[in-house]
């Protein structure tokens, strides 16, 4: 075999992904001067930040003005069951509020309250309506407003591009190496920081509202330029996906929905979520439906109702009540707006513009209409809590050089992320790390590059195209994620994961002996076949921290392990790549909360 | 509940030099929309058919073809709304240059976009650094703020499809978010001049065939294309206006003497 060619392109910063995060960064990056490229699997505006719909948190007290940094730092704290990284909770709820004015001042046109403020919804596990929001489609408000900000920047876009490894030089980074779709050419990134901002690892289960874009790359470049993942187990399953028909399983219905009203109900007509209440929010949930109504109306004087509870507990609600046989027919539970029009006048328009991207999904996609009929929902794979280790502080990971930031990055969401908290943590963290890659590249001039590391992952990458038997790709991907579904799925047991640590071994094998016809030029077959390996990693992860943290919490339910245990209350999981190649797992001590953030959890109850 | 069937997709396989159809068979159940269909046909028989897509929820647009000759979001196209009792076309948007396949070279908008001036709000003026803004204000702009860049609307229309006017003509598409840039409660840039000479909103003859394609369902031409007209002529075809510049230059003139 030749050498493959390579382009190479250089820049002082790199960003990997451009959703929120990846842009936020960029556009922090490039306000300093330097030179900032951005590489992107798809068209720019494209990423899954485009599907988030209900909303982005952050404490203005435009509606309720009781609200402050304090509050959310606190909400945050107990959805994350207090395995977040504080400080990284704490700078969120600080800046969140500026990152939401930046956006306005940027174009973006936020729903309005009655004297023209930015207007905040409820969202569960949030004390105060917080989410700044458009209707449901606030991640397309958000993207496209940093989109068409950020085009006008002077930054480097890649799009279509896709990274297949991460370049060192002496343990720190120095670039990356990848193709481009279009042509399938091979291209080399020299930079002496990188910032990661790849997203999540919903491929990996077969039910997911997440993209074909969502293959855990970031996660595994990290991981296999000996960066450490942390918290892998912690896999959010959103309680709302649709169910039927069967081609649109997973797609995400908007918790919006319930923060307008919308209420779970089983096949016997019963709000079940009145029936298990967690402990820690007895004191902050409604106690019969009526107060529930009013707190979705703006009353501040009643409690949320238990369909705000957060997402892992309503997740397991719904999972018990289909199992127990009180499930809808293709084997959800209902999901009711329509009902509001019981308490108001004009409800069907009421939704329709409250929630217009759902209307049309159901009218199109399965015939229902939202405002006379309930929905049938269920869990959908939707994000992963777990990621890059990094600092609270750079969001520098354990490589140096190497920063993460939005969904790949680990800490901010500790066991279980609110909904809200996402599209707040992309621009926090993406403006954070965006600002200390700039610092770190000029303190650290330019690293040199490995030719033979680049020709090694060019020719792997070429492999399954230049075999002329092998293994199917997509029927791998396919094995892999039905796996993923029953094994590690939202209930778990030890021998089940195990069991599933063995099956990715083999596929692993597999997915080292793949063949896909064609050529190098806009291939998925060849595309799909080199994004295994980091699905491979994703998935052991998950496997592996989950069987062991021998216990219940959060978004990680052990049906061997049904409580959360005080052995584990005080550890992260992290992951690493050991000298053998083995994939190591340690838990590590939290470190102490300062006295005066302890006081506001304290304080908060 | 109706019975798992066999259905045939005849699909557009080529780059830029050459192409041409070629027929697929695979199996449709209840509810699948058409780029199901084509994973379908990725997994069992073309590995490496080449099309776009990201959400599979019409939230994207990444995923815009020609179905049976209709622009289309393939993810949101249902086979049963669809004419299956001859095979199926499935074919890439024809008013870009190919790339693969499915897959066209839509870079063109892109540049589009990056000519046209970025958003300039006033100062803020409200006690707290920020602004004040009215719901109904803000809703005229949020309906063009909808779109999805699919393109359907760029691939429909005839001034770029059938007389290629990419050079002089931005697109329904550009009209939008010259529309939600005018509108914006906070902004102040002056686009009109580019609106006329670099956009050329004057080859639009309102044919609406934009409007009918739009996925979001943003009335394109009633609510952006026609208002920016109307700006246009009045800034500077109306004569009154024209007489009240020459005016003012005049005065202005003889003020400096």
């Amino acid at each position: 075999m030749g050498t493959p060619e390579c382009i190479t392109h250089e820049h002082e910063v790199l960003i990997i992904g451009a959703g929120g995060a990846g842009l936020r960064a960029a556009i922090e990056a490039a306000s300093t001067g330097v030179n900032v490229g951005v590489v992107c699997k798809s068209l720019l505006g494209k990423a899954h930040t485009v599907m988030a719909e209900g909303g982005m948190a952050a404490s203005m007290g435009n509606v309720d003005d009781r609200d402050n940094w304090r509050v959310h730092f606190s909400d945050t704290m107990r959805g994350g069951q207090y395995l977040n990284n504080w400080r990284m909770a704490q700078l969120h709820a600080q800046q969140a509020a500026d990152r939401v004015r930046e956006l306005e001042s940027w174009g973006a046109l936020f729903d309005r309250t009655r004297d023209g403020k930015i207007l905040q919804r409820n969202f569960g596990g949030h004390k105060y309506p917080r989410l700044a929001h458009v209707g449901d489609r606030t991640g397309l408000e958000m993207i496209r407003t940093l989109q068409d900000h950020g085009i006008h920047q002077g930054i480097k876009f890649y799009m279509e591009y896709t990274v297949l490894e991460l370049l060192t030089d002496g343990g720190r980074i120095a670039g990356a190496v990848g193709y481009d779709r279009e042509k399938g050419r091979f291209h080399v990134w020299k930079a002496p920081a990188i910032v990661m901002a790849t997203g999540g690892i919903g491929r990996a289960f077969k039910i997911t509202s997440n993209s074909w874009e969502y293959t855990g790359d970031g996660h595994a470049l990290a991981y296999r330029a000996g960066a450490e993942l942390k918290d892998m187990e912690f896999v959010q399953f959103h309680p709302t996906g649709m169910v039927w028909p069967p081609s649109v399983r997973g797609i995400l219905v908007t918790e919006g929905v319930r923060g307008e009203g919308g209420v779970l109900r089983n096949s016997e007509g019963r709000r079940f979520m009145f029936d298990d209440i967690p402990d820690l929010y007895k004191d902050q949930t409604a106690t019969d439906p009526e107060e529930g109504w009013r707190y979705v109306t703006g009353d501040k004087n009643a409690m949320r109702p238990p369909e705000l509870l957060t997402r892992d507990h309503v997740a397991r609600c719904i999972v018990r009540e289909i199992r127990e046989g009180r499930g809808s027919p293709h084997g959800g539970v209902y999901l009711d707006i329509a009902w509001i029009k019981e308490k108001m006048g004009k409800a069907e328009a009421h939704i329709r513009k409250k929630l217009p991207s759902m209307y049309h999904q159901f009218k199109q996609l399965a015939g229902v209409d939202i405002t006379k009929d309930a929905m049938e929902v269920g869990p959908t794979t939707h994000y992963a809590m777990g990621g890059v280790n990094v600092d609270g502080e750079t969001q520098m990971s354990t490589v140096p050089g190497l920063f993460a930031c939005g969904e790949v990055a680990a800490g901010l969401h500790g066991a279980n992320r609110l909904g809200g908290n996402s599209l707040s943590d992309l621009v926090v963290f993406g403006k954070l790390a965006g600002e200390h890659a700039v610092k770190w590249a000029q303190a650290h001039p330019t690293p040199t590059l490995d030719q033979g590391q680049i020709q090694g992952v060019c020719r792997a990458a070429l492999e399954p195209l230049e075999r002329d038997t092998g293994e199917s790709p997509y029927e791998i991907q396919s094995s892999l994620q039905e796996m993923m579904q029953a094994k590690v799925g939202i209930v778990r047991t030890e021998s089940e994961m195990e069991q599933a640590v063995v099956s990715i071994a083999a596929l692993k094998t597999k997915a080292a002996n793949t063949s896909v016809p064609g050529n190098i030029e806009y291939n998925p077959g060849w595309h799909t076949a080199v994004d295994l390996p980091n699905l491979m990693v994703v998935s052991e992860a998950v496997a592996r921290c989950g069987m062991d943290r021998k216990e219940s919490r959060g978004a990680h339910f052990r049906e061997d392990h049904p409580s959360k245990e005080p052995s584990h209350a005080n550890h992260n999981t992290i992951v690493s790549r050991g000298g053998d190649g083995e994939m190591k797992v340690e838990r590590r001590t939290i470190p102490k909360m300062p006295d005066d953030l302890a006081g506001i959890i304290k304080e908060m109850g | 509940m109706s019975e798992n069937r066999q259905v045939t997709f005849s699909v557009w396989r080529g780059n830029h030099q050459s192409g041409g159809f070629e027929n697929y068979h695979t199996e449709i159940s209840e509810g699948m929309v058409v780029l199901d269909a084509v994973h379908q046909i990725q997994a069992e028989s073309a590995p490496d058919l080449a099309c776009r897509w990201n959400c599979k929820a019409g939230k994207c647009g990444s995923c815009s073809a020609e179905v049976n000759g209709k622009p289309k979001l393939m993810c949101m196209t249902r086979i049963d709304t669809i004419d299956t009792s001859k095979p199926v076309t499935i074919e890439p948007m024809r008013s870009f240059p190919s790339v693969r396949d499915l897959v066209t070279d839509v870079s063109w908008n892109y540049r589009v976009k990056e000519s046209i001036k970025p958003f300039k709000p006033r100062k803020p003026d409200a006690e707290d650094g920020t602004w004040r803004m009215d719901q109904a204000d803000v809703e005229r702009v949020q309906e063009f703020r909808k779109c999805i860049e699919c393109f359907l609307c760029q691939d429909v229309c005839h001034v770029l499809r059938e007389h290629h006017k990419h050079g002089e003509f931005a697109g329904p598409r550009h009209f939008v978010y010259q529309a939600a840039l005018d509108m914006h409660p906070l902004d102040e840039e002056e686009r009109l001049a580019q609106v006329k000479d670099e956009n050329g909103i004057g080859y639009c003859n309102i044919t609406k065939c934009c409007t009918k394609v739009c996925p979001e369902h943003i009335t394109i031409t009633d609510n952006a294309i026609i208002p920016l007209k109307e700006r246009v002529n009045d800034e500077f075809y109306d004569p009154l206006t024209k007489l009240f510049k020459i005016f003012r230059a005049k005065r202005k003139a003889d003020r400096h003497d």
